[in-house]
């Protein structure tokens, strides 16, 4: 099993680096409607969500698919073959998270792939809003739940 | 297309046609972009002589062949025109995400020539591109503005006017994503003029660059060096700008009450990035692609200044806070929005209330022209003034004008302390000399980002330089303002500088253009786009290079720098050489041939 994307949007400032690196990755074009992540801004909130697919154990869009184009990897990471798609878009209609997209640019459907291995929405992140870790040690919120009892019951100096 | 989408859009207000152009690549070639590029165009087409708010004065938006790309911080767009404050060539530049959405529609810049005699706006989504009536809009806030508009036509960017605007301030704003802003110079109220609300522009193609692999290799190189540096990297995020208030207060650089009681605050803290992070910091903010995020999301839950938006920078904490003697964070926090909600340049604002203070403490301001007594350290003050303004309603009036009108009028135009009739922000010359000489030599007055000498003098960045010291510093200015002409020029935001310099924001140039230029070379584009506004100042017929006589006269009290004076004629003259300009500070015909001007 390989490493997750694991998403913190208290983390996120909303610059969208992660939308640019995205789309020139895929396409060495900067442009963020070609980008598999989308920052949703809600200014009066003051907070901002990267969004973008997150591999679905139990993936619709691969089951939805009619010609059987899109398939998981070794690593869990699931792809689309172009070579086998019609473009049908179904798999933009399945997905209930809508992270899959059609973009009239490429006339592709397109979806997050992980890069192949070293996200690069991960990798230019400017905060750590988004991460690429392995799921086993991605405990970054049970350590910081862990780290507030610790203020509040632990004492310092003892070792 | 080599970084660049090839078109500019002219937009004639009065004969309501938008009309599709080529952009000159020649001109791209020379000028960089944004800054340097809209400046050519302005001057090839605009008489020096023309009166600022008058329909004969053109609006430019441009952006850089960096904007829109992954470059480090490339979100910027510049606005164009002669500025009505100073009477100089105004430029200002402003993040966000507007400036990279006008590439994405497919164009490099827009034109606005004449004025229309009712209130529109320019629709842009992708290849249309419409006036449209603004009726409707006419006195909306920045706010409601962008609102109303987003309402109605959904996800575009917002590019507006407030009121203040509309109605001529002289330093009324361009704002973008209701708080970013295109600030100095009352380039607002020039778009006021035209009767142009807004741009709301949507795009949705995309920004080559000429060499992508070499690009992303120059950006990836460019993104390092800027998170691994104190400032870019730590700094500017956890504290925002404001993180300058103590370290140019212990330098004793912090001007005092108008520049009056020197420059050493013992209350700085109050209005400290810091103390901005412990109090209404909600969360930091970046522009487009920007990993330094020094933009700040601020709060006052509640209390009499209770207020929600962005900001404030350092040099508007420093206008509405020391300069006004003012020490509640909360009043500051919330003058400052209310200058995003009216679309006011909060660094004129702050100083002219400033002055005005001064001009009532002297006796010389009668308190029946205020209509309370205005005093030094008022935090209501700072608030009821700043609505005043936003809202016209009396003595705001007045403040309207900016401080150097103010203070003519009641017989002290030297208690402005302006260069060019605009604002000198937050660094006393008197302490940081290479500033003084930067704010007498600004093309467009009294301003800090046209050579931001404090970065070596007080920061040591790229290398310390003794701040009381005039030695050397005219030939360090002149290095800091060809640079700043560039970068401004590239899209690039100024704040890169303090992690990267030219060999960096050359490079990304190069694989963007897809040019072999050396440094140097790409540097001289920066001296060129700098005498190109100096020649246009010179034929506006701009006042000389000087300073207000108190930075000349008056020994600083204390801190550091006691008894200094600002030593400005020590390195004008070596300045003026050294750019090879005359003795008077005019270009000479030698110089201009040889930078192709």
């Amino acid at each position: 099993m390989g490493k997750q994307l694991i998403i913190q949007p208290e983390k996120c400032m909303s610059c969208r680096t992660c939308e640019i690196m995205c789309s020139f990755q895929h396409t060495q074009q900067f442009n963020p409607r070609l980008s598999a992540v989308t920052v949703m801004d809600y200014e009066s909130a003051a907070v901002s969500i990267p969004v973008m697919c997150l591999q679905c154990e139990d993936a619709c869009c691969e089951k939805v698919c009619p010609v059987h184009a899109i398939s998981r990897d070794a690593d869990g990471t699931v792809l689309i073959d172009h070579e086998k798609c019609i473009t049908c878009k179904m798999c933009v209609s399945a997905c209930p998270l809508g992270n899959i997209s059609f973009s009239p640019i490429t006339r592709q459907v397109f979806k997050c792939d992980l890069c192949g291995g070293d996200p690069m929405c991960a990798k230019f992140c400017p905060t750590g809003a988004i991460t690429f870790v392995d799921p086993a040690e991605s405990a970054d919120r049970k350590k910081a739940v862990a780290e507030s009892f610790k203020e509040v019951f632990g004492e310092e100096g003892l070792a | 297309m080599n970084a660049w989408m090839g078109t500019i859009l002219r937009v004639d207000l009065a004969a309501k046609t938008v009309k599709k152009e080529p952009l000159s690549m020649q001109d791209a070639h020379d000028y960089v972009g944004a800054r340097g590029l809209g400046t050519k165009y302005f001057c090839d087409e605009v008489d020096p002589k023309v009166d600022p708010l008058s329909p004969d004065n053109k609006l430019i938006f441009m952006t850089g062949p960096l904007t829109g790309t992954a470059a480090g911080c490339a979100g910027r767009y510049e606005v164009v025109a002669k500025a009505p404050l100073t009477g100089t060539i105004g430029a200002a530049n402003s993040g966000g995400h507007f400036g990279p959405e006008l590439k994405f529609a497919g164009y490099d810049g827009i034109i606005f020539e004449n004025a229309s005699e009712t209130p529109v706006y320019l629709y842009i989504n992708d290849d249309a591109v419409e006036l449209r009536d603004a009726t409707g809009l006419w006195g909306k806030t920045v706010y409601e503005t962008t609102d109303a508009l987003q309402e109605s036509l959904g996800n575009f960017k917002i590019s507006c006017i407030g009121p203040t605007g509309e109605r001529l301030c002289l330093y009324a704003a361009v704002m973008n994503e209701k708080h970013r802003a295109a600030g100095r110079g009352g380039l607002g109220a020039v778009m006021g003029s035209k009767k142009l609300k807004a741009i709301a522009v949507r795009g949705t193609g995309s920004v080559t660059v000429a060499r992508p692999e070499k690009f992303m290799e120059a950006v990836v190189d460019a993104r390092a060096k800027l998170k691994a540096h104190p400032v870019t990297g730590t700094g500017l995020g956890a504290l925002g700008t404001e993180v300058l208030v103590n370290i140019v207060n212990e330098s004793g650089a912090l001007p005092l009450r108008n520049w009056r009681d020197g420059s050493v605050f013992d209350q700085a803290d109050t209005a400290s990035g810091e103390t901005l992070a412990k109090t209404y910091l909600v969360k930091k903010k970046g522009c487009y692609g920007c990993p330094i995020a020094c933009g700040r999301v601020t709060n006052v839950p509640d209390g009499p200044f209770k207020s929600f938006g962005e900001g404030p920078e350092y040099e508007a904490g420093w206008s509405y806070g020391a300069d006004c003697g003012v020490t509640d964070l909360a009043a500051i926090v919330r003058a400052n929005h209310l200058c995003n909600e009216y679309g006011m340049d909060p660094i004129t604002l702050g100083s002219t209330i400033a002055c005005a203070m001064e001009l009532a403490d002297m006796g010389v301001l009668p308190e029946s022209d205020v209509g309370f007594k205005l005093r030094f350290g008022d935090a209501q003050a700072i608030v009821d003034l700043t609505e005043a303004v936003g809202k016209n309603e009396g003595f705001g009036k007045e403040l309207a004008k900016g401080s150097y009108r103010l203070a003519e009028k009641y017989g002290h135009p030297e208690l402005s302390m302006s260069v060019k009739k605009q604002e000198m922000p937050a660094y006393d010359g008197r302490a940081v000399q290479g500033m003084a000489l930067e704010y007498a030599t600004s093309n467009r007055g009294g301003c800090h980002v046209r050579g931001y000498l404090t970065s070596p003098e007080i920061l040591g960045i790229p290398l310390k330089t003794d701040p009381l010291v005039t030695e050397g510093k005219a030939a360090l200015l002149k290095l800091f303002q060809d640079l700043t002409s560039f970068v401004d020029a590239t899209g690039t935001c100024l704040f890169t500088t303090f992690g990267i310099g030219l060999p960096e924001i050359a490079a990304e140039y190069r694989e963007a253009v897809g040019t072999d230029e050396t440094d140097e070379e790409i540097l001289l584009k920066g001296e060129r786009i700098w005498n190109l506004e100096k020649r246009f100042n010179i034929a506006a017929g701009v006042e000389k290079d000087t300073l207000p006589p108190r930075l000349l006269r008056e020994k600083l009290p204390s801190g550091p720098a006691k008894g200094k004076v600002a030593e400005l004629y020590t390195m004008l003259e070596e300045y003026y050489a050294l750019r090879g300009w005359d003795k008077e500070g005019v270009p000479t015909p030698d110089k201009l041939t040889q930078l192709g001007i």
